[in-house]
């Protein structure tokens, strides 16, 4: 092995890096917030009664889940220039990873609605409770539980996703290593440090998310 | 239209189709070999009494699931270069995608060597059995019917995560798709094909994977 290796350039350039996580961070946390949005009502139509309604939920979450993110992205990015509209790289990024994120969660959020059972909210009503009380403690709360991880999942498979995003041009933590890849030309070294960095953010938001869910929801649950 | 453009022609769909093989070759290439790793990953993850193969193993599926999977192909693609070694393309992409299918399915396998109940471990043991025959004649009979579901699904996953040999400039599905929209401007046409075709690939495998785990739901 005849290569020297120069770990001083990711050094020099944290900050450039650690803007880009940001990036990234804000990236995947707008889609995934947004993607819930878009999940919650997809999530009905799946269970909605309408076959239209039902069927179109349907092809969305299909379609989305078996073909590629960077196909999709490339299909947005020239398809939205197709139709006229003209939006800068970060929005369209933000744009599909939503569409991308909304699909998965939209199964998440089904499971979820699916696991309350009719008869649990007949017996918070015949117990007394009001309608809010029963909302609030009998679907709402038991439901997050059962969605919180794979929610957490999603937006961890979401966060380490969205560097695909660079190759539309997409300012975020790969395009700033690409950015500096093609000034120094130390690929080996800035890759390996932001895949670094990106797994110290998988695991302090895998941390996170458990830690929440435990304090939160363990909680809401035993008040019961 | 200047003389320049090339308009779209059945010759395209043709370049298309031979991405698509690439695709499903680099599919097969990484699974099978990716297989192998898993079924050591699992193994590694579920031995018991040696913790440092448990940890190790352990440390591999945690890098290779924490981290995305267009650094990997970066790092392994320009890695290998830097070790001198000199590969053929296809096996050079193939690498990053064999190490992302042995941490992925290494957690099936690991998932269902667990799920065989302790007592059947104790009476191969007690029956004398080796750990081989074992793992051939009490574990992988159950073990294999319960990971078959799963790998079939990642199996869809694995087929979406080969676009990503794109970055590096492989000549697959993606990339087939992106120099013809290129150089006719039918973009829309060409990924809307694109697309149709990973659906087409994957969308049996997804059905496929549902099918089996009801399957096995409904025999457990």
């Amino acid at each position: 092995m005849t290569y020297t290796f120069h770990w001083e350039v990711p050094l020099q350039n944290l900050p450039l890096f650690l803007w880009g996580a940001l990036a990234t961070l804000e990236i995947s946390g707008i889609a995934v917030l947004l993607g819930l949005l878009i999940a919650t009502c997809g999530a009905l139509a799946r269970l909605s009664k309408h076959r239209l309604l039902r069927g179109a939920a349907t092809v969305y979450v299909e379609v989305i889940r078996n073909t590629p993110f960077l196909v999709q992205l490339f299909y947005v990015y020239f398809g939205l220039v197709v139709v006229g509209i003209n939006l800068e790289a970060f929005s369209v990024a933000i744009l599909t990873l939503t569409i991308n994120c909304g699909a998965y969660c939209t199964e998440i959020i089904r499971a979820g609605i699916q696991s309350i059972h009719r008869g649990q909210t007949e017996a918070g009503l015949s117990l007394g409770m009001t309608q809010w009380q029963v909302f609030r403690y009998v679907i709402l709360m038991p439901t997050l539980r059962v969605v919180w991880p794979p929610l957490a999942s999603q937006f961890i498979a979401t966060m380490l996703g969205s560097s695909v995003v660079s190759q539309i041009s997409a300012e975020e933590l790969t395009y700033a290593g690409m950015f500096l890849e093609s000034r120094t030309f130390r690929t080996f070294e800035i890759f390996f440090a932001i895949a670094i960095l990106y797994f110290v953010m998988a695991r302090l938001f895998s941390f996170l998310f458990s830690l929440t869910g435990q304090k939160v929801f363990r909680e809401a649950w035993g008040q019961l | 239209m200047p003389e320049i453009f090339i308009a779209f022609s059945y010759k395209d769909v043709l370049f298309l189709l031979q991405g698509a093989l690439v695709t499903v070759a680099l599919c097969a290439m990484a699974f099978s070999c990716g297989l192998v790793v898993a079924l050591a990953i699992g193994l590694m993850r579920t031995a018991r009494r040696l913790r440092p193969l448990q940890w190790v193993a352990g440390a591999y599926v945690e890098v290779f699931r924490g981290t995305p999977l267009l650094m990997q192909i970066f790092i392994a693609y320009f890695g290998l270069s830097i070790l001198g070694l000199n590969l053929p393309r296809f096996v050079a992409v193939s690498v990053p995608l064999i190490l992302f299918t042995g941490a992925f399915m290494g957690e099936i396998v690991r998932a269902g060597i667990e799920a065989i109940p302790r007592g059947q471990w104790e009476a191969g043991w007690s029956l004398g059995m080796t750990y081989g025959q074992l793992m051939r004649y009490v574990v992988a009979p159950t073990a294999v019917r319960i990971m078959i579901p799963p790998s079939v699904g990642f199996l869809v996953q694995l087929v979406k995560g080969t676009s990503l040999a794109y970055v590096v400039g492989y000549v697959e599905l993606t990339r087939a798709g992106y120099i013809i929209s290129q150089s006719t401007y039918a973009t829309m046409l060409v990924f809307t094909l694109v697309g149709a075709i990973y659906f087409g690939i994957n969308y049996p495998l997804s059905l496929a994977s549902q099918r089996l785990e009801v399957r096995l739901k409904r025999h457990a």
